[in-house]
């Protein structure tokens, strides 16, 4: 029998186990700063992956931490990018500034969306994610008086960052300013996640009924996390617009909500890296197939899709999750 | 005596069936009450109506002298009155540790934090491990709970419900489903209830409710049929007609 | 307003036609299939190759539509999604969305990707006047057969054995194991008739829907929404809801063009609020 003393020791090393920092984190940032300094070549390339991996990271704290499946996660990413792109070439030039109000802005419409999100079966819910995708693609598609519609958003020439350094054509200040900011708001949705709250969010997806019978209310931890998703999808689109100057009615097109969630069960779901992961090896194969069919590279984007429900989610897919499962030495 | 937990003539109609035909039962504090019944007699509507998860269509029900008859699902927990489910209602991919730590978090009003890790506060471990260690759970508390053998599981469930702070505990068929060798597990689970928490036991065996309860409220077709001591109901003719009768036929 | 009534029932009626075979396969083993629309794409793209390409008669093409979409149904059934039935919704989800993308691009790659046109037969362009309404002889067409065809559904399961089996099976998969029936003979059966049916529906409505490589994905939500309006519990949820749809959709686009398809996603919306369970008859079943 082991006496209090021990078994407090012993809880707290496991409670705080799950939320230690891992090596294989610190060597995943180290290398994309390493990236900064030895691939001057890439940093375009590196700059979409890591807009897409912010991107994914926000379906992975929807879907792998709260449950819910959702088709049209495009829908914020797009109004984010949208709202950066106005506000720049409106006014509000200071990316940072704009980023904030980005933030706000899309974590509202994630707020007034999450009412629809709670309801009903997951089949209700994919469509209902599904229809706000199409509706607010829709949407700008019929402002093209502000929008720039099927021509796109032309002239979003973003101030001078932190007032001093400026937005070049090879991609070098955008990739320093979009691995800053993922890095930033990874490191909140890390605590996040192993904060009592993020717990709850977990326990709503793992059995929602034991959720509200120990008190917590099912409801509103998904609507939190739904706005706080919603606002990180919004900051990615808000990097996109400014670090590429321009904003195409494609960042709300269905196919960027499938190809998102096929990048994050990719690089496996609930461990918040999935979609990096996710976003290094979608690009890496998207770059090979568009050398072999551009034109039809959708083809092998479905097969891919196809194979892993054939295979098995769990086998394929959870590998990076599962190696670094290893890394942290706990199962 | 104190009235932890008090419905007045409650009644829930489905359409034109009365599930719950005006029941009034009255739990003083640190009371061990079994409430027992043949199948279809309303007491899981009773517990859903109890626990908010369906309201009445008439009656009241109080708690501690509260009136919480609207009050939502989770205000009822945070007032005292937890459950446990018949059929496990866990986290699956929880560690025992992890659910009940989470449990303590929102008992302590702490569940609302986002930034700090849930092992950083010293009162949730300590007290996650007094239930932990009550319910015997403590070689397994980092084990995968959907790997845990089902005796252990049915008392996580205990364990869950405790761990939320309960004044009033509804005890729904703890030892449903569960190995003869592994019973005695339950019987010490219930035994280690802390005794100033009022439990309600809904239970089939009857064995267990002779050995657990103080008193017995007798529920047949949705209505009270009698309350009384253990012996009192035993011996009753009436209810070995209705529902021991029942149990020897199983 | 007439005119507008008839062309939203046909349009109604083309829709259930296409998605009353999602309906079942949704209510039976909770199937989420986003590539329903894929069987009525072939339907469509076969009949044009039969029709503009061979000169087949168009009334003789539709019935060989019929047949190869059930055809490729049952294979696609009986190799893939056989082995989905019991995985989770998610990956349903992801296994759907990449059937659709296949078949787009491989549409796309064989046919091109431009709008293919049908030759119908020239009384087919006729119109008359019929209480004030100018009634297109195309669009009758579409309302008399999509109209037989739903009444010949609700007899089969509303009468004959097949449709008790199937009705029982939807009820309670395992009860109905456990009656002797077999439950995936019935299920095969109804996939491919309902492929076959939205291949039908595709090569009727060609015309109406518009055929490109697109269309799997176009009319996506459309094929939800009748399901998950209509409920899965019989021929006439699905049918109703499809009616409404397709009225809601062509008097929307052309009474308030500036909102056109708006309509449709916000009335869907009000109904998710107005009945929380998403309208589904059997709600959390699963």
């Amino acid at each position: 029998m082991s006496s209090r003393a021990e078994n407090i020791a012993a809880a707290t090393k496991a409670l705080h186990g799950v939320s230690r920092i891992r090596p294989a984190e610190i060597v995943f940032w180290l290398a994309a700063v390493a990236a900064f300094f030895f691939l001057p070549d890439q940093y375009l390339l590196l700059n979409e992956v890591m807009i897409t991996g912010l991107f994914a990271l926000s379906l992975d704290l929807v879907l792998g931490y709260g449950g819910i499946v959702s088709l049209g996660h495009a829908a914020f990413f797009g109004f984010g990018c949208y709202v950066a792109g106005l506000l720049t070439k409106y006014g509000v030039a200071d990316p940072l500034l704009g980023l904030v109000i980005v933030a706000v802005m899309t974590g509202l419409l994630g707020l007034l969306t999450s009412f629809l999100v709670l309801r009903g079966s997951d089949l209700t819910r994919i469509m209902v994610t599904l229809s706000v995708g199409v509706l607010l693609s829709e949407i700008g598609n019929r402002l093209a008086w502000l929008t720039g519609g099927a021509d796109g958003l032309q002239g979003v020439a973003p101030d001078l960052l932190l007032g001093r350094w400026e937005f070049d054509i090879f991609g070098k200040v955008a990739y320093a300013y979009t691995l800053a900011v993922t890095f930033v708001l990874f490191v909140i949705a890390r605590r996040f996640v192993f904060s009592p709250f993020g717990w709850s969010v977990r326990a709503v997806k793992e059995n929602a009924l034991r959720t509200s019978a120990i008190g917590i209310p099912v409801n509103r931890r998904l609507i939190v996390v739904y706005s706080l998703a919603a606002a990180i999808a919004g900051i990615a689109g808000a990097l996109l617009a400014q670090t590429t100057q321009f904003v195409s009615l494609d960042v709300l097109a269905f196919h960027r909500s499938a190809d998102l969630l096929l990048i994050l069960i990719i690089g496996g779901t609930g461990y918040l890296y999935g979609g990096l992961v996710g976003a290094l090896l979608f690009k890496l194969v998207q770059d090979a197939i568009a050398n072999l069919t551009p034109e039809y590279w959708e083809f092998w984007i479905g097969l891919i899709l196809v194979s892993i429900v054939m295979i098995g989610r769990e086998r394929i897919v959870g590998l990076p999750a599962f190696l670094l499962k290893r890394l942290r030495g706990v199962a | 005596m104190n009235t932890a937990l008090e419905t007045r003539n409650l009644v829930r109609r489905f359409g034109g069936l009365v599930a719950t035909n005006d029941v009034s039962i009255t739990l003083r504090q640190g009371a061990r009450h079994a409430l027992i019944g043949p199948n279809g007699a309303g007491k899981t509507t009773l517990i859903n109506l109890l626990t908010g998860v369906i309201p009445p269509s008439s009656g009241t029900i109080m708690l501690e002298g509260q009136d919480i008859t609207t009050a939502s699902r989770s205000r009822r927990v945070e007032l005292g009155l937890v459950r446990t489910f018949q059929i496990n209602q866990l986290f699956p991919g929880f560690t025992p540790l992890q659910t009940v730590a989470l449990a303590v978090s929102r008992r302590l009003g702490l569940d609302r934090n986002m930034f700090r890790p849930i092992g950083s506060n010293r009162r949730v471990i300590e007290e996650a491990v007094d239930v932990i260690e009550r319910f015997d759970l403590v070689d397994v508390m980092n084990a995968n709970t959907a790997s845990l053998p089902y005796g252990k599981q049915r008392l996580l469930e205990i364990a869950v419900a405790i761990a939320c702070g309960p004044r009033v505990l509804l005890l729904d068929e703890p030892a449903a489903g569960v190995p003869e060798g592994e019973r005695g597990e339950i019987m010490d689970g219930l035994a280690a209830l802390p005794a100033d928490v009022t439990v309600l036991l809904i239970e089939h065996d009857m064995d267990l409710v002779f050995r657990f309860a103080d008193r017995i409220s007798v529920l047949v077709q949705g209505g009270l049929l009698l309350e009384g001591t253990v012996a009192e109901i035993s011996n009753d003719p009436r209810v070995r007609e209705v529902y021991l009768g029942d149990a020897v036929h199983d | 307003m007439l005119t507008n009534l008839f062309d939203g029932v046909a349009y109604g009626m083309l829709l259930f036609v296409i998605a009353c075979g999602l309906s079942v396969t949704l209510g039976l083993m909770n199937l989420i299939n986003l590539a329903h629309g894929a069987f009525a794409m072939a339907g469509g793209y076969i009949t044009v190759l039969l029709v503009n390409g061979w000169g087949v008669p168009f009334f003789a093409a539709l019935p060989i539509a019929f047949v190869a979409s059930a055809l490729i149904g049952l294979l696609l059934e009986r190799t893939l999604y056989i082995h989905v039935y019991r995985k989770s919704p998610l990956d349903q989800v992801l296994f759907s969305i990449g059937l659709v993308f296949m078949a787009m691009s491989g549409v796309a790659y064989m046919i091109g990707s431009q709008q293919q046109f049908i030759k119908l037969p020239e009384f087919l362009g006729a119109r008359f006047e019929v209480l004030g309404a100018s009634i297109g002889a195309y669009r009758l067409l579409i309302v008399v057969v999509c109209g037989l065809l739903a009444a010949a559904l609700q007899f089969i399961i509303a009468r004959t054995r097949f449709g008790s089996q199937l009705r029982a099976a939807v009820d309670d998969p395992v009860v109905a194991r456990g009656l002797g029936i077999n439950v995936d003979l019935v299920f095969a059966a109804t996939f491919a008739v309902g492929s076959g049916l939205a291949g039908l529906g595709g090569a009727l409505g060609a015309e109406i829907l518009g055929l490109d490589p697109t269309f799997p994905l176009k009319y996506m939500v459309y094929f939800l929404i009748v399901v998950a309006v209509g409920g899965s519990a019989g021929m006439m949820g699905p049918l109703v809801a499809a009616l409404l749809l397709g009225i809601a959709d062509v008097s929307g686009k052309y009474y308030l063009p500036q909102f056109g398809s708006f309509i449709i996603y916000v009335l869907m919306i009000v109904v998710l609020l107005w009945r929380p369970q998403g309208l589904f008859s059997r709600a959390g079943g699963r």
